[in-house]
């Protein structure tokens, strides 16, 4: 058994009766537990993990979250309430701030949700992972107890964003940390969520997040996610989301911190007139190894996907990007795009795109396109003549160059309040190859 | 200002400019005139370091200093502004945010306090209304889907926006009808001032009825074959580049 494998065993072991029986679901986890010791870790054989080799990491021991440090709340005095806060993977009350929630909503840490909304809870949770390789989401069943519950209630619409936030923050060993969430929103109801993934100091722990999302008929949620950790972490993370008629899934990642990131998007368009807007960012400099992977399904007539990704990879970075596309049967009248376009900063830098599209259904619409190239010298050059530093230049350009994943969310405050921090980003990328 | 000492500069292992030589002092006004192929865009993009022009010999000072060692960015900071032939596309970047971080850009190396959004303003409705661009140029993308003409005079307007020292306008008629032609030489003369120079690269003698040279070179081979007043455009346009090359025929 692999370092990490037998670390997280040990957690497993550890963890009180009470937990591991949290919402009935005891038997579920020690079997996922089993399963995946039984199965080990996903190698490059497997066609899912194909651009990322475990290797180190599997070689690394983790201890279970445990309360860290007191943070101080200026660490987060940029991101606004009500926000959901959790540090090292487990809740954060004192940091949290709930006290202003809209009507109509629910958010609340897991290990509280245990009265509320536990039946819809339990049906969620009940989920089992059958694949092979996907042992990290078997993982997360096992041994997540903590994660984010929010539910919106039919009609409710909510105009101002909640925050998800998730803090890295140095301890005296590297931490694995599993959360599980849940984002049900009833019919015809309207939510904007940003999830933040940030450090305060650096550290090398592994964090795992697993999220359903549930949108009713008719529901709207604008769902954002920056991923902003240390370079020394790890992140494993996956989303489920199962789209309803005429609900719309708009949602945006920035990917841009960690040693190794992991995102896996499994979307459903499960009703009539589902739509989804999945833009993204990619962006790796040093050895930062980031591997996105897509999967939408068109499962209902007359549905619609567009995937804007843009990746960036500097230094000796990978960027690695699968979009898989497939129209089921009987979904006629489906549309569906993807574009998926990179830069490559420097000579050590590797990209790798495969955008696949599976049609199975008639009169659908769809259209793809991916493109791996280089800063255009023409427009270095120009930039630079009128006076523009060579790396403000590159940042003006790479910005440039992100915008329009980064517009396709269709909500200009996010993209005001997610802008400057892809281009502080773009321009530690620029510095540092 | 500007002093260039037997230039040469290699494009791609090619030699383009062979033994270029030329003087400039401020409040002149240069024209370089010469046949397709004489290595008068050279020159430009030589003089604003671009990346692919190789210089592998002579010198080039420009206010006392070795231009030649200074980046792209310093070039534009200590004076030197190019007026491209062919204006760029930069789509996503906007166009007044762009001049913004320039002129701030420059203003910063030169230890000048940077403007702030209204004096920006301020000096960007001013310098507007002399090339009357529209306002919605402003707002687009740098350079993205603005017509051949509209290019040319947003080159002219950034131009009077950063107020540099030596302009080198290259080819910057090419493509313009008369009316656009005349709007942009009415731009670049209101940048003729004591304390600026202007150099005018240009294939056709049209560009210089409008603006008034008080030198004329003529660029052949790499090299300035001949200098002399206005009076030898004139004579340019008379009897053709094939007089130029009779002359440096061996």
């Amino acid at each position: 058994m692999s370092a990490l494998l037998d670390s997280l065993q040990a957690s497993f072991d550890a963890m009180p009766g009470t937990a591991v029986d949290l919402l009935g679901l005891g038997d579920l986890r020690r079997a996922a537990m089993r399963e995946t010791i039984r199965d080990g870790l996903p190698t490059q054989r497997d066609e899912r993990w194909k651009y990322t080799s475990l290797r180190a990491l599997s070689a690394r021991r983790f201890v279970a979250a445990a309360p860290s440090p007191i943070l101080h709340p200026a660490a987060l005095e940029d991101i606004p309430s009500p926000r959901l806060v959790f540090v090292n993977g487990i809740f954060d009350a004192p940091l949290s701030k709930l006290h202003d929630l809209p009507k109509g909503v629910i958010l609340s840490p897991l290990s509280a949700a245990k009265g509320l909304a536990a039946q819809d809870l339990q049906a969620i949770f009940s989920r089992t992972f059958k694949a092979s390789d996907e042992a990290f989401a078997k993982v997360n069943v096992a041994l997540a107890t903590e994660g984010a519950v929010l539910m919106v209630a039919a009609h409710a619409r909510v105009e101002s964003p909640l925050h998800l936030v998730f803090v890295g923050t140095p301890a005296s060993d590297d931490i694995a940390c599993h959360l599980r969430h849940a984002i049900v929103l009833g019919e015809g109801s309207r939510l904007t969520l940003v999830e933040h993934h940030v450090c305060v100091g650096s550290h090398r722990h592994l964090a795992s997040h697993l999220v359903d999302v549930r949108l009713g008929n008719g529901a709207t949620l604008v769902h954002a996610r920056i991923q902003d950790e240390d370079a020394g972490a790890t992140l494993i993370s996956r989303a489920d989301a199962q789209i309803s008629a005429d609900a719309s899934y708009q949602r945006l990642d920035l990917d841009m911190g960690g040693a190794l990131s992991r995102l896996e998007l499994n979307l459903v368009l499960a009703g009539d007139r589902a739509r989804l807007i999945s833009g993204g960012a990619l962006l790796a400099g040093g050895r930062r190894h980031c591997d996105t992977r897509l999967a939408v399904i068109h499962d209902a007539r007359d549905t619609q996907c567009n995937l804007l990704w843009r990746g960036l990879a500097a230094d000796r970075a990978r960027v690695a990007f699968f979009g898989g596309i497939t129209i089921q049967a009987g979904a006629d009248g489906s549309d569906a795009r993807l574009s998926n376009k990179n830069l490559l900063l420097s000579e050590a830098a590797e990209i790798d795109t495969q955008p696949v599209l599976r049609i199975h259904a008639d009169e659908v619409k769809a259209a793809h396109g991916a493109t791996v190239g280089r800063l255009d010298a023409s427009s270095l050059f120009y930039l630079r003549s009128r006076g523009i530093p060579a790396a403000q230049a590159r940042a003006l350009l790479t910005h440039a160059f992100c915008r329009e994943a980064l517009a396709s969310i269709g909500d200009l405050s996010l993209v005001e309040m997610l802008s400057p921090r892809l281009e502080a980003r773009l321009a530690t990328l620029e510095a540092a190859s | 200002m500007l002093t260039i000492q037997d230039l040469h500069a290699t494009v791609g292992g090619k030699e383009i400019l062979r033994g270029l030589t030329l003087s400039v002092k401020a409040g002149e006004v240069h024209a370089i005139m010469g046949p397709n192929g004489a290595g008068k865009s050279t020159l430009g993009n030589v003089l604003a370091g671009r990346e692919g022009y190789e210089v592998t010999g002579g010198s080039v000072q420009f206010e006392g200093k070795d231009l030649l060692a200074l980046e792209p960015e310093a070039r534009a900071a200590e004076g030197v502004f190019l007026a491209f032939q062919y204006p760029v596309e930069i789509p996503g970047v906007n166009n007044t945010y762009f001049l913004r971080a320039a002129l701030n850009a420059q203003r910063r190396y030169r230890g000048e306090a940077e403007l702030d959004s209204m004096q920006f303003l301020k000096r960007v409705r001013e310098k507007m209304s002399v090339l009357q661009m529209r306002d919605d140029l402003l707002h687009r993308a740098v350079n993205e889907g603005f017509s051949g003409g509209e290019k040319k005079r947003n080159e002219i307007f950034q131009m009077a926006v950063l107020e540099p020292r030596l302009a080198i306008l290259d080819e910057t008629d090419s493509g313009l009808d008369i009316d656009a032609l005349k709007l942009v030489a009415e731009g670049v003369n209101l940048m003729r001032s004591p304390t600026r120079a202007l150099l005018v690269i240009t294939h056709y003698q049209r560009l210089l009825d409008y603006i008034k040279p008080d030198f004329v070179h003529v660029l052949a081979e790499g090299r300035i074959v001949e200098s002399g007043g206005p009076e030898l455009a004139l004579e340019l346009e008379q009897h053709g580049y094939a007089w130029v090359k009779d002359r440096i025929a061996p």
